[in-house]
Parts: structure tokens; C-alpha cells; sequence
């Protein structure tokens, strides 16, 4: 039913909500006088040192990558996930099996990453 | 009601894509460009879901903008001094773009104007396709579902070499 996906939409409607009351309804309320001090990112803390759109290490894209992989493998799931109570009931542990083989064959891609140091922060170059 | 709520979410969906395409396309900086895209792919998603497919709908939410989206980011930000990095065209022809772009939007608009749209009324129900896709990767496709791990195996595998490069 389309009407169940109305809690999306809810969710949706109160997080832009949100946002407006956090953003711009203050906005309009707060008096405008800033200084220097007061447009730092964090008023108390640490000063920040130049901006933060900045170069980022590669290692972040390569992380990225391998989390999608792994992203993949929930997408795959969610159906299996869907059926697995009715699959079950009619013929055994089939989809137990089949999931446990899918997960199997990605686990040795997860374990070659980590036995290679590919999952390390800091690398020791080999 | 149900028709009119339909109809009411299709338009707010389609203008939150063509929102987030327009910022991409138009916007100066790069970083609001990628980020605009996030606006495109839940646009998408929600037609995805108003399509009664809602399986599709979960994928451009997880993968798209739950992924791509991050790796896109991660992409953008591997550039040197994006701060100062200028997405701007620069226009040496106009008129002659104008002119190509015109002559393809004509094209669209005729093709689209010819195309006998089925006008379904009413709307057929709204039928979920992830318990049928659930049912086919047990029966059926249970072989190509097997094979699809060693895929992603594969490029596991591939990224891991792309990123033992990297490191040298």
C-alpha cells in the first residue's frame, strides 16, 4: 500500500522543518552585529586553521570504495531478508545456506583487504 | 484523495530532482554541485517509490545517495585547493549552443508530443517488488545470485589493487 510510505513523507516534512527552525527561523529573530571572534566556527576551543575545504588524503576514496562494495551486499539481502520467514517455513534451511555461501565468497574479499594492510590507517610500506 | 496524493508527491519529487540537477548544473563551486546531487537522487528515489518500485527506491537511497554520493565527495575533495576550483564554462559560441540545444529540445518536445502516452485510470495498486525479487533469488535466479558475490569478490579485489597504487 502507498499509503504506508506516508510515515516517509512525515519524516521528510519534520527533518526540512527542522532545519528551518534551526536556520532560518533564529534568523529572523536574532539581532545582526557580529565580530571577528563571534564568526569563528567554535566560539570557545581551538582556533581552526584555514579552511576545511581542503585536499583530502586518498585514503578516505579508498575506503569509500570498499564501503560500497559491502553497501552492495546489504542491498543484496534485503530481499533475501523480505522472503526468509516464508522460504524457511517450506523448504528448510535453503535460504540459510544460500545467504551463509554469499556471505562466505564476500568474507575472503574482506580478508584479503585486512591481511594485506589495505584496511590500516598507517601503512608500513611492504 | 489517493489519486490526488499521488499526483501531489510526483510533483514535489520531480521538483526536488530538477532542483538538485539545476544547483549541480548551475553552481559555481564544486563541492555545492556535488552535494546538490543528494537532492537529484532522493527526488529520483521518490518517483522510484510512486512507481511501485520500491525495491529500486532502497537501492538509490542506500547505493546512490548513501554511497556514490560519499565517493563522489571523496573524488571532489582529492582535487588540489577546491576552494578555488570554478566549475564556469567559458561560452565561445553561444549562438551556435543555443542553436544545437534549441534543435534537440525541439526534437524532445515533438517525440514526446507524438509518443501515445498509456493513460492508465485509475491508477493501478500500488504492488511491492521486493518480496517477488526476494522469491526469485531463492528459486529461480538462485545460481546468478550466488555468482553476483563472486562478482563483487572480484571488484573487491580490483579496488584493493587500485588502492595498494595509491599507497606507492
Amino acid at each position: 500500500m502507498l499509503f504506508d510510505y506516508l510515515s516517509v513523507v512525515v519524516l521528510l516534512v519534520l527533518g526540512l522543518a527542522n532545519i528551518f527552525g534551526m536556520m532560518v527561523l533564529p534568523k529572523l529573530l536574532r539581532p545582526h552585529n557580529p565580530t571577528a571572534q563571534k564568526l569563528v566556527a567554535y566560539e570557545c576551543g581551538e582556533n581552526p586553521i584555514g579552511t576545511s575545504w581542503l585536499q583530502y588524503n586518498v585514503r578516505f576514496f579508498v575506503v569509500a570504495l570498499v564501503f560500497i562494495i559491502f553497501d552492495m551486499e546489504i542491498v543484496f539481502m534485503f530481499p533475501w531478508a523480505v522472503v526468509f520467514k516464508e522460504v524457511y517455513a517450506t523448504s528448510g534451511p535453503l535460504p540459510l545456506i544460500e545467504m551463509a555461501f554469499f556471505i562466505a565468497v564476500l568474507a575472503v574479499g574482506l580478508i584479503y583487504l585486512w591481511v594485506e594492510g589495505l584496511l590500516d590507517w598507517i601503512r608500513t610500506i611492504r | 484523495m489517493e489519486a490526488l496524493f499521488h499526483v501531489a508527491t510526483f510533483y514535489v519529487f520531480a521538483a526536488f530532482a530538477l532542483a538538485g540537477a539545476a544547483i549541480s548544473a548551475f553552481s559555481r563551486r564544486l563541492v555545492y554541485c556535488v552535494f546538490a546531487l543528494l537532492l537529484t537522487f532522493l527526488g529520483v528515489a521518490g518517483l522510484y517509490v510512486l512507481l511501485s518500485a520500491d525495491f529500486l527506491a532502497a537501492v538509490q537511497v542506500l547505493l546512490y545517495a548513501g554511497g556514490i554520493l560519499v565517493l563522489l565527495i571523496f573524488g571532489v575533495m582529492l582535487t588540489h585547493e577546491i576552494a578555488d576550483v570554478s566549475t564556469e564554462a567559458n561560452f565561445t559560441d553561444i549562438k551556435f549552443g543555443a542553436v544545437i540545444s534549441g534543435i534537440l529540445w525541439l526534437l524532445l518536445v515533438v517525440y514526446i508530443c507524438k509518443v501515445p502516452w498509456a493513460v492508465l485510470d485509475p491508477l493501478p495498486p500500488y504492488a511491492p517488488t521486493t518480496r517477488a525479487i526476494g522469491l526469485q533469488f531463492l528459486g529461480d535466479y538462485l545460481v546468478p545470485f550466488e555468482y553476483s558475490s563472486f562478482v563483487l569478490l572480484l571488484v573487491v579485489l580490483g579496488a584493493a589493487t587500485l588502492a595498494r597504487k595509491e599507497v606507492d
